[in-house]
């Protein structure tokens, strides 16, 4: 009749937000964690995030053979989040080995955004650990020079905090919580990443059932299980929860929509989950860190988890047997 | 009183302020009629007339002998110059009479007052709702007198009257609590008295201060009748929603409000219901939102039943070029519409014409399970994987997930950001489940 008019199923309206839209939240969520890199660990910080960034979206869209890097957003993001795992001193080349297997291992071989089973970026990070692992232990890390601009790779180098108990003793609470400690670009300030994790929970990309169930349960294994640092257990899982990755792990890396459950009990299940499996790999693994193994090992569970959640439906019928 | 809040919805852009501040006002019948004799749930009406016959206004034209039906009567005077498959919102053609109007609106002589309601037996006032064609207002066009006449088992304690109207755009519930509160009372007192029932309760969304004043004022002194204000969220409308906020009661999955003692019906029923009772007006002519951004002059128009859509665009100043889109109701549960050859009915309770901005052309992505579609279900289900197991045909799946459960309000495919069509695809996964049901039942 009109061949003008749009004939589709209701609803006709739709909201504002897109997979683009949310993927630029994420990226605007990570920005004050990139800039406390920079000034942390110098122009290094920086061209590391770039190399990442870049190759990422050059990896997709070579693979996706389109010239739209900047697509749904989805290889920044997960650029982004790798350059956030990897230390101030990686080589160009390591970061870029890192970037395109996040995006062609870790997603594209799945099928793209939406199929992939395991977080990109941690898939990137859990090749690069295990291939080149020289350059990813924790005792070639830089010691952080806020407002140098610049990093001493060669000569200042110093171990996670969690690696030992000498250095832990060395790491003051204050200084995990602003981030004046060695680490990673992304795990080095508490405070820093629960801004950005605020962001996202106000715009509703996070619930705060995956960091809940995960930071809680790092806090209480650490202080119910952990070595007492601080002559106080509590503190003790204080520490546990603002040393290594585990904020950034549960508030940007466990809670990745793709690869997380949907229903509300799974997401609590989820990341109780994961701080599990960290606190195991922490207390009795051989590695010092394990939030990365983790919240890999829970991806795999998430279909399952969602399977066994299911939300109970609105006016369901208790049937007695 | 305050109401408490359902899980889940939406808050989309209302845009009622189109039409929200302007009063009712009469469309003057048009030339020409078209009135489908399918404009409800159950069993079609049969035509009672052929071509040449001559019409009064308000002569029942059709029929059925089935109980869930509803008689449809002629909306103007005039001839019959036409029965046959015509145009109908639901998108397939139905049978259909098309009436040349006189233009001189002569009443029919059956069309009078009842008498007196106190006389009436609740077995006569269903009688009358049935003969008067009343089917539910609010869109869903189920026939008035099945609602009011459940089986006895089923004792209802309450009756609803729906003015939350959440579906963004529309104000016809809205003008019509402003501006005949009189008569949505005197149609929930005959509800009431039908059914038994001792309480009645009118829900109101908050953005709708001016209705919810108006109609505290007019049940002062009445004890049994409360106003309830509720929450703007879309949809606070919807049948179990509503039931849930106002009384706290939760409609089992798989029933009917009947199964908790209450009935729901519109404000606009309410008054239909007044006008067969006070004047036995049968369901000739409704109110019609005609609005959104297309619509050169929005209004709330009273509009003969049949009236052609575009007849009613013409009346409002016609469309804009940039309209895309012709939605029959709202723009959350609407009908899309094929062109403007098509009859207002008993249910349309608006005529939306959105334009290129409102219309959402983006391509459809992969769903990145940000789990959005999860926490706006307000009957708790999960959208996207009952949409992807529909995709892929796999009813029994679909059914586990409780799809059957699906009340399509839309508020999934609105909030997901790959804009995939949720409801489509589960409205899809459905009728499979029911046609399903119905073969094994065989």
């Amino acid at each position: 009749m009109n061949d003008k008019l749009v004939i589709s199923s209701s609803p006709h309206i739709r909201t504002v937000e897109s997979v683009q839209s949310v993927m630029i939240d994420v990226l605007v969520a990570l920005f004050p964690v990139a800039l406390i890199s920079v000034l942390l660990f110098g122009y290094q910080a920086l061209v590391i995030m770039l190399i990442a960034i870049a190759s990422a979206m050059l990896a997709e869209a070579a693979w996706l053979r389109k010239l739209d890097f900047f697509g749904d957003g989805s290889a920044a993001v997960t650029g982004l989040l790798l350059a956030m795992t990897l230390p101030a001193s990686a080589p160009w080349w390591l970061v870029m080995i890192g970037s395109v297997s996040a995006i062609i291992i870790g997603k594209q071989v799945f099928g793209g955004v939406g199929h992939n089973i395991f977080n990109p970026a941690l898939v990137g990070r859990a090749i690069l650990v295990i291939s080149w692992g020289g350059h990813m232990a924790g005792n070639v890390w830089p010691v952080p020079k806020p407002f140098a601009f610049t990093a001493d790779i060669s000569a200042v180098t110093t171990a996670t905090p969690l690696a030992g108990t000498e250095q832990a003793l060395n790491t003051t609470l204050s200084q995990l919580f602003i981030g004046n400690v060695a680490g990673s670009l992304g795990e080095t300030s508490a405070l820093a990443l629960l801004v950005g994790a605020f962001w996202l929970l106000y715009k509703g990309h996070i619930d705060w059932r995956i960091p809940g169930g995960f930071i809680g349960t790092v806090f209480i294994m650490g202080a119910a299980l952990g070595e007492g640092f601080y002559y106080n257990q509590l503190l003790t899982g204080l520490f546990h929860v603002l040393a290594g990755g585990v904020l950034l792990g549960a508030l940007f890396m466990a809670t990745d929509m793709v690869t997380s459950p949907v229903t509300n009990r799974g997401k609590l299940i989820f990341g109780a989950g994961c701080g599990l499996m960290t606190m195991l790999i922490r207390l009795f693994g051989v590695f010092p860190e394990g939030v990365t193994y983790a919240i890999l090992l829970m991806n795999a569970l998430t279909p399952v988890i969602d399977n066994f959640t299911l939300p109970k439906k609105f006016g369901e019928v208790k049937r007695s047997a | 009183m305050g109401s408490a809040a359902f899980r889940g919805g939406v808050h989309p852009h209302y845009r009622k302020e189109l039409t929200a501040s302007l009063a009712i006002t009469s469309m003057p019948p048009p030339a020409k009629v078209v009135i489908p004799l399918q404009q409800h749930i159950g069993a079609p009406a049969e035509s009672l007339v052929k071509i040449g016959d001559q019409l009064l206004l308000g002569q029942k034209i059709g029929d059925s002998k089935g109980f869930v039906s509803a008689p449809v009567h002629a909306s103007v005077s005039g001839t019959v110059v036409a029965v046959g498959p015509y145009n109908h919102p639901l998108g397939r053609k139905v049978e259909a009479i098309t009436i040349q109007s006189d233009g001189l609106d002569t009443w029919h002589g059956e069309v009078k007052p009842a008498g007196s309601l106190d006389l009436m037996t609740p077995e006569q006032i269903r009688g009358l709702i049935r003969e008067a064609g009343l089917v539910g207002m609010g869109g869903a066009t189920f026939p008035t007198h099945v609602k009011l006449a459940p089986p006895a088992e089923k004792p209802i304690d309450t009756v609803i009257i729906n003015g939350a109207e959440c579906e963004p755009y529309l104000t016809a519930d809205h003008r019509m609590m402003l501006e005949k509160p009189g008569d949505i009372i005197f149609g929930l007192k005959v509800m009431m008295k039908v059914l038994g029932a001792s309480r009645g309760i009118i829900g109101i969304e908050s953005n709708k201060p001016d209705a919810l004043r108006v109609m505290k004022q007019a049940v002062e002194g009445e004890a049994e009748i409360s106003v309830v204000s509720l929450h703007t969220k879309y949809p606070q409308g919807a049948e179990k929603m509503l039931i849930y906020v106002t009384t706290k009661r939760k409609v089992p999955s798989g029933g009917l409000p009947m199964d908790v003692g209450v009935v729901n019906h519109n404000v606009g029923t309410a008054i239909a219901l007044a006008e067969v009772i006070k004047e036995g007006k049968p369901l000739i002519q409704r109110v019609v939102t005609v609005t959104g951004e297309g619509v050169i002059r929005p209004a709330n128009l009273m509009v003969r039943i049949g009236t052609l859509v575009s007849d009613l665009l013409s009346f409002c100043g016609g469309l804009r070029e940039t309209t895309r889109k012709l939605i029959n109701g709202g723009p959350m549960m609407g009908l899309a519409l094929a062109g403007e050859d098509i009859p207002v009915i008993k249910g349309t309770s608006g005529i939306l014409a959105l334009t290129d901005d409102d219309v959402d052309l983006a391509r459809q992505r992969t769903c990145i399970k940000c789990a959005k579609c999860v926490s706006v279900c307000p009957v708790n289900l999960a959208p996207t994987f009952i949409a992807q197991a529909a995709e892929h045909s796999l009813i029994q799946r679909a059914d586990k997930l409780h799809a059957a459960d699906c009340i399509e309000c839309g508020c999934c495919a609105f909030i997901c950001p790959a804009r995939i069509p949720l409801t489509q695809w589960i409205r899809l996964a459905k009728a499979d489940i029911l046609d399903r049901r119905k073969q094994q039942q065989k």
